[in-house]
């Protein structure tokens, strides 16, 4: 596809981190905030062309990954029951709940089914009347409204055998929280582009001032990291911090006003507790009141259920910026896609999973394949 | 599963009242909910979440960016250091991630194609 092949252009990459390197003077800390840059960044080697100065410091931007131990519990405990048909998106089948997981519930005889989509579930839901349908409704900003619209799909045509299990997360009360915390040496970030397709830019410019952090809205492809570091390293070298579009084919300043407005009809702002960090204020949606028919956590009265994180995985240090995935004792020896101890090595989005992935030649740990997390996390 | 992918829409249609199009990811093709863009045309291309088109991929922003990108080498060749452009000229016709990058020659596999793939 054309603008896959454009963005990654070698040549014009050199020509952007020539750039870099002319423009930067002395050590910056940039952050990107969502998991899927940070897969671009260490897949093509980005952090290591960059001058020595930038360090890139990988956020807490997978879903997967912060979604809380007792959510998992709850919907292991939900995917159990005979009765009902627990749908979810095939990255959640390994991630640990408190000894274990949804690909073991499976394997226990448990109705668990991967969809592509949420309205895949619904789609289950209404071929199967005599059932519960459950859908695993996680994700940031960029995953809330297609679920929400599915909530709303499912009132509207009377489907009522079908709800949700919501965990979902957002990202600008985490960029405050990062900010907050008095170990954080994030200095600007690169913010996640398809987050920003939904939600606009308008939550950023009072982040961006009040900690006087340069926010850039960046995209995915090699070429979009590198302009969003450019973009950042520029404004931190001139003592600027605003907030600056560099994803603007695919990110308009208003966002997308339909999905706005389901997103406010269908949740509500609440506060939610991210794995291995704890609760963050207002950083999270539940179903607004109007549709907590379809909660799930209701239905199934699993509101009970509270657990507590197993000690020696470190990832909410990673997920924080506070600790590179090499540097917990576990990485690759306790703790692989293939038996993994915490979300971010489950996870195809998560950073112990792109070190193992993608630095395993300078570990030598283990042989160099070409496998994803998916393709290892089935075996038992 | 946070990933967004650009796709081309190939033909538009309605199911259940609501606004569906096939969509084309390189190659796989996918039915792709259109309620959120309900503008969106065919041959236009958009990135698609879940199976849902979250927002139009804008070509001409696309080209604007790149062009940004060109004018950057340029001016460099103007004001920029001559040994970061001799570097650069011998690099230039590397692939990615560069000869001289952390993994040698290693080619890799534009990303949204493999995640398509995936389960
Ligand atoms: S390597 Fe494993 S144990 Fe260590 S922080 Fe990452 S997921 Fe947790």
């Amino acid at each position: 596809m054309k603008y896959i092949e454009e963005f990654q252009d070698p040549a014009l990459a050199r020509r952007l981190l020539d750039d870099i390197h002319a423009t930067v003077t002395r050590p910056w800390a940039l952050m990107e905030v969502c998991g899927g840059q940070t897969h671009t960044i260490i897949r093509h080697g980005i952090d290591q062309l960059l001058p020595e100065q930038v360090e890139l410091i990988h956020g807490p931007g997978c879903p997967v990954c912060v979604t809380p131990l007792e959510v998992i519990d709850k919907a292991l405990e939900i995917a159990s029951r005979p009765d009902v048909i627990f749908c979810s998106f095939g990255d959640m089948l390994r991630v640990p709940g408190t000894g274990r997981d949804l690909f073991q519930v499976r394997s226990e005889g448990g109705d668990v089914r991967v969809v592509y989509s949420p309205l895949d579930a619904l789609r289950v839901a209404q071929e199967n009347p005599q059932r519960q349908v459950v859908f695993f409704g996680i994700g940031f900003e960029t995953t809330a409204p297609p679920n929400a619209m599915t909530v709303h799909q499912a009132k509207k045509l009377g489907i009522h055998n079908f709800s949700l299990l919501v965990s979902h997360v957002r990202v600008p009360p985490a960029i405050e929280a990062i900010m907050q915390s008095p170990s954080c040496r994030v200095q600007g970030f690169l913010a996640a582009g398809h987050v920003c397709s939904v939600m606009g830019v308008s939550e950023y410019p009072e982040l961006a001032a009040r900690h006087r952090v340069p926010i850039v809205v960046t995209g995915f492809e090699p070429l979009d990291i590198l302009e969003g570091v450019r973009r950042a390293v520029r404004q931190l070298e001139r003592g600027e911090h605003t907030v600056d579009n560099a994803y603007a084919r695919a990110v308009r300043p208003e966002g997308n006003p339909a999905a706005l407005a389901m997103l406010e009809d269908v949740f509500e702002v609440t506060d939610r507790a991210w794995r291995g960090i704890g609760v963050i204020p207002d950083s999270g949606w539940r179903l607004s009141a109007r549709y907590r028919d379809f909660d799930a956590e209701h239905r199934f009265s699993v509101s009970g259920i509270n657990t507590r994180e197993p000690a020696e995985c470190r990832s909410g240090e990673v997920l924080q910026g506070l600790l590179k995935p090499h540097e917990c004792e576990a990485f690759g020896t306790l703790c692989t896609p293939r038996s993994p101890l915490g979300a971010t090595m489950v996870s195809s989005e998560g950073a112990c999973a792109a070190y193992y992935l993608y630095r395993r030649l300078e570990l030598g740990t283990v042989p160099a394949a070409a496998t994803t997390p998916q393709e290892a996390s089935p075996v038992v | 599963m946070c990933l967004a992918v650009p796709g081309r829409v190939l033909d538009i249609g309605e199911k259940d009242g609501t606004r569906m199009a096939t969509v084309d990811f390189g190659g796989v093709q996918k039915e792709v909910c259109l309620e959120y863009l309900p503008d969106l045309q065919v041959g236009e291309y958009a990135i698609v979440h879940v199976g849902f088109a979250l927002q139009r991929l804008d070509e001409e922003s696309a080209r604007q960016t790149l062009a940004l990108f060109e004018e950057l080498g340029m001016l460099q060749e103007e004001f920029g250091d001559p040994w970061e452009q001799a570097a650069a000229q011998a690099g230039a016709d590397s692939p990615w991630p560069f000869a001289d990058g952390p993994f040698g020659g290693e080619a890799t596999a534009p990303q949204h194609v493999q995640e398509e793939g995936r389960p």
